[in-house]
């Protein structure tokens, strides 16, 4: 048995290793999120446009992108990129578009959703007030929409958020690539493992029950 | 950009063309190698689902049925395991826990990868299980109850059969993100498909065809998981069972 030694933790060996890599994964989920939900946004509405040349495209978008291990799907833009682009490209970019592509299937379906549970009387309301298609989207639908999906885009912010950790596929930079490079470098992997699993514990923990406060608060009363 | 899809049937030592795409004498060709990743994968998947099943359904049901202490107990295993990421997870059972449990030292890469990726799981399953017991109405147990029955039978004749109806929706979801999930394991060197890929791309440089056959297989396993899942639903139906609750 051995025992653990964490002595060699200190400020400066964060701001050496960990610190670049946890800024690396915050950016990442925050950019995927964004990104995510705006083309997510879009997808649902193609899908649920009722047109079969929009809806057909976005419905297999989706369900690849699904159906596909994330690791897999960051294989593949790392390997396509390049070729796509016509230059080469860091992983650290590469696994923002792919993060942003492959969420935004994702948020795409939690919308569906979403904006299905509107009921449908709003969206005729807003017609018989002489909305267009577009302003009864902005005004009426999407502000209820979001306003109720707050807690389920929350949750899945948090699944992004570790499954940032799988950058580690394509050797990007990230928080659990920052704990591993000091792991060896300092020759204490153990401890480092360990300590990256508490950082990522406490972050989604506390992500976590602050999801469960915002669900008690932005409950409709209908 | 051409595609080359002779990759598969050349020969991982030479790089020759295997004549028929199968080797012999020792040889396996790209093709019998990705096969044979794809056991791996289906492995380890399989004894995740168990070990995510079997755990999963004893949390969720303590969480909500047990006293006070042992759903605590429940209640931090949950949060403790959905809260770290799988890949951390994995590392944890490959790098730090051999240490302290000098047994597992001896445990094949790909067992330790299955345990990590099933707790992990577990606490998806026992949050689902909560949900699909919680659903129940009050009166369900409350009959049983009156009916004298004990803790661990109602759990088993009333509760369970009910809840479990109500979550295999979600429970099929859970399986093929398991499936997806297991790619993680190519961090622990398990010869899966993720893994195949990375190793077969560098190889060959034709990363294209690789991916396509590995991603293919991906699919086609979940499509797989998905109608087992919905032949499991159908065979265990009671009619007009959920239509009540």
């Amino acid at each position: 048995m051995m025992t653990l030694d964490f002595s060699f933790f200190s400020t400066q060996w964060l701001q050496t290793y960990v610190l670049q890599g946890l800024l690396f994964s915050l950016q990442l989920t925050v950019v995927a999120t964004v990104g995510g939900i705006a083309l997510g946004t879009v997808l649902a509405l193609m899908r649920l446009s009722g047109r079969r040349l929009l809806a057909w495209p976005a419905a297999s978008y989706v369900n690849l992108m699904r159906s596909v291990p994330l690791v897999m799907v960051l294989l593949w833009f790392f390997l396509l990129m390049p070729s796509l682009l016509g230059r080469p490209i860091g992983a650290e970019s590469s696994a923002v578009i792919t993060f942003i592509a492959f969420e935004a299937a994702f948020f795409c379906e939690i919308l569906r959703a979403g904006i299905g549970a509107i009921p449908r009387g709003q969206r005729d309301a807003g017609f018989a007030l002489g909305l267009g298609y577009a302003q009864n989207m902005r005004l009426v639908i999407l502000p209820q929409a979001f306003r109720m999906m707050i807690p389920v885009l929350l949750t899945q912010t948090i699944i992004l958020f570790q499954d940032t950790s799988l950058v580690y596929a394509i050797g990007a930079y990230d928080l659990l690539k920052g704990f591993e490079v000091a792991g060896k470098n300092l020759g204490r992997p153990v401890e480092a493992y360990l300590a990256a699993a508490s950082v990522y514990f406490l972050l989604c923990f506390s992500l976590s029950q602050l999801v469960r406060r915002v669900q008690q608060r932005v409950a409709f009363v209908r | 950009m051409q595609w080359d899809w002779q990759v598969f049937c050349k020969s991982t030592i030479t790089g020759e063309l295997a004549p028929g795409c199968f080797g012999s004498g020792g040889e396996v060709t790209y093709l019998q190698w990705m096969l044979s990743a794809w056991g791996w994968t289906v492995a380890v998947a399989l004894l995740a689902l168990a070990i995510a099943l079997c755990v999963g359904l004893l949390v969720g049901t303590v969480r909500t049925q047990a006293a006070r202490p042992w759903a605590l107990l429940a209640a931090c295993w949950t949060e403790l395991f959905r809260n770290i990421p799988v890949l951390v997870q994995i590392f944890l059972w490959y790098h730090v826990l051999p240490i302290f449990i000098p047994v597992l030292k001896n445990l094949p890469a790909f067992l330790l990868a299955a345990c990590a990726l099933g707790l992990f799981t577990s606490a998806r399953i026992a949050e689902q299980v909560r949900a699909g017991i919680q659903a129940l109405p009050a009166g369900q147990n409350q009959a049983a109850t009156a009916m004298g029955l004990r803790l661990w039978q109602r759990v088993r004749l009333v509760i369970l059969p009910q809840a479990l109806r109500m979550v295999l929706p979600s429970l099929t979801s859970e399986a093929m993100n398991i499936v997806k999930n297991s790619s993680v394991a190519f961090a622990v060197s398990v010869t899966e498909l993720t893994l195949f890929a990375m190793q077969a791309q560098e190889e060959t440089a034709r990363g294209l065809e690789i991916y396509a056959g590995v991603t293919l297989l991906y699919m086609l396993t979940a499509l797989l998981v998905n109608r087992m899942m919905a032949l499991i639903e159908a065979r265990t139906r009671v009619p007009g069972l959920l239509a009540v609750t």
